[in-house]
């Protein structure tokens, strides 16, 4: 039994377990949605999970607009829950990292990454949404190349072409003879993993959570047939632990990808040694 | 195979290999974000902010002038209220011995007049008596003169009579001027 992967719902409803029909187990096909608009193949379409990011912004903007457009001295309910986010971003990641005098400056990215990065996270457990964004590699890459991009000419700005290139291969002239082997390494890791790593590390936890909200979610409605009801019990009960448990992780890992973003930044205006 | 599935396929084997089409729509979502964010949203709030912050700051500013202010008119009032029992105390002391020393002084006073006083009578005494003696002194030399006129008138004959007339006479004077010395 293979999975259709242009199928609306992550599996068919009429399959259930002794009727004859395989568990379909949840993979890669998940991830894939049918254009709402366009071809697939003429990398014009607008489907899915495009629909959701630009929605997700809205939200964003949106929300934002309504607390901050006309911000009060005394806030009101909705301008102090912003700010409570707003202050939590940049006084606990970017002052905490950058410091309050360097740090000001990116702000606004800070802040934006973060609620993006969330925002595009939390329509993992949105209902009817129910994806999350950032499972799809597109999004934590062109993230993941946007702080690239600013960290990479903040170190050439800072430091100068050489004091740059010291800085991307640790060059430490007291590891004498193995200094060419640590910069080779140092250089590679930190030009081409540490982009790669940021935005993998996003995408695969969020990948690896739907998969699983989705396995269980699976699980409980193929099981749901003569005996298989008591362990589609079960198996409930751990979809809404799951979904709790993406809560935070969805929470934490945009708190991690802005957190890492700021120590890239903060290794890029760090005094060379 | 359907074109889909033929991306399906493609993609199934390398979910890491980002779509074109996503990439520009995730590029799009997250400047929208960024640019109301950092163009408009962010800098309002961070002016409120500010004002708040220099609100709450400019109110404690205030309070804490208004406690110092209080404290140093406080210390004031303090020391004033120090000096004042202070200067209290020295005048009551002062008074004190003000008084001693006037007390002292009227007892001085007071014994010199009583003195003067006492010298003043005793020296009018002694004048008055002194008077007292000349004036008698004249009288009984006018009585005896006038006790000789009428003996010699009388008679001349009976001379050693009168003579002892007249020492009797001045006798008795001395007595009497001698008792009366003793009785004063």
């Amino acid at each position: 039994m293979s999975a259709d992967p242009t199928q609306v719902l992550a599996f068919e409803t009429d399959c259930h377990i002794f009727d004859g029909c395989g568990f379909p187990a949840p993979g890669l096909h998940s991830f894939l949605f049918e254009p709402i608009v366009g071809n697939a193949d003429s990398n014009l379409y607008f489907n899915k999970t495009m629909l959701l990011a630009l929605l997700g912004s809205l939200i964003i903007v949106g929300f934002f607009w309504a607390a901050f457009r006309k911000p009060k001295v005394v806030p009101g309910k909705l301008q102090m829950v912003a700010e409570a986010g707003y202050d939590f971003v940049r006084r606990g990641v970017v002052y905490e990292i950058i410091g309050k005098k360097e740090g000001e400056k990116y702000v606004p990215i800070i802040v934006s990454l973060f609620f993006f990065v969330w925002m595009m996270n939390l329509w993992s457990i949105i209902p009817v949404a129910q994806f999350p964004v950032t499972a799809i590699i597109a999004y934590p890459a062109v993230l993941a190349f946007i702080v690239y991009v600013l960290w990479v000419s903040l170190t050439f700005k800072r430091h100068g072409f050489v004091g740059a290139f010291k800085n991307f291969s640790g060059y430490d002239k007291s590891l004498g003879p193995v200094l060419p082997l640590s910069m080779a390494i140092e250089l590679f890791s930190n030009l081409l993993i540490r982009p790669f790593t940021h935005a993998v590390r996003l995408f695969a936890n969020m990948f690896a959570g739907h998969t699983l909200l989705l396995l269980f979610t699976i699980a409980s409605w193929y099981l749901l047939n003569g005996i298989g009801i008591a362990y589609a019990g079960v198996s409930f009960v751990m979809v809404i632990v799951m979904t709790v448990f993406e809560l935070f992780i969805q929470a934490l890992q945009a708190y991690v990808f802005v957190l890492l973003t700021c120590s890239f930044i903060q290794g890029a205006l760090a005094e060379s040694h | 195979m359907s074109p889909l599935l033929n991306i399906a396929a493609e993609e199934m084997e390398n979910p890491l290999i980002p779509p074109v089409p996503e990439l520009v729509i995730g590029l799009l979502a997250f400047v929208i974000v960024f640019g109301f964010l950092a163009k408009k949203l962010l800098p309002n709030i961070n002016k409120v902010l500010e004002e708040r912050r220099e609100a709450i700051e400019g109110g404690i500013e205030k309070a804490e002038e208004a406690k110092t202010e209080a404290q140093s008119v406080l210390e004031q009032y303090k020391a004033q209220l120090a000096e004042a029992r202070h200067e209290a105390a020295r005048l009551r002391q002062e008074a004190t011995e003000q008084g001693a020393v006037i007390i002292q002084e009227m007892k001085a006073e007071g014994q010199r007049q009583r003195e003067e006083i006492i010298a003043a009578g005793h020296a009018q005494i002694e004048a008055d008596r002194k008077a007292a003696a000349s004036a008698l002194r004249q009288d009984v030399g006018k009585l005896a003169t006038e006790l000789a006129g009428k003996l010699v008138g009388e008679s001349l004959e009976d001379h050693a009579r009168q003579s002892r007339t007249i020492d009797r006479f001045l006798d008795e004077l001395e007595d009497g001027a001698e008792k009366a010395e003793a009785r004063r």
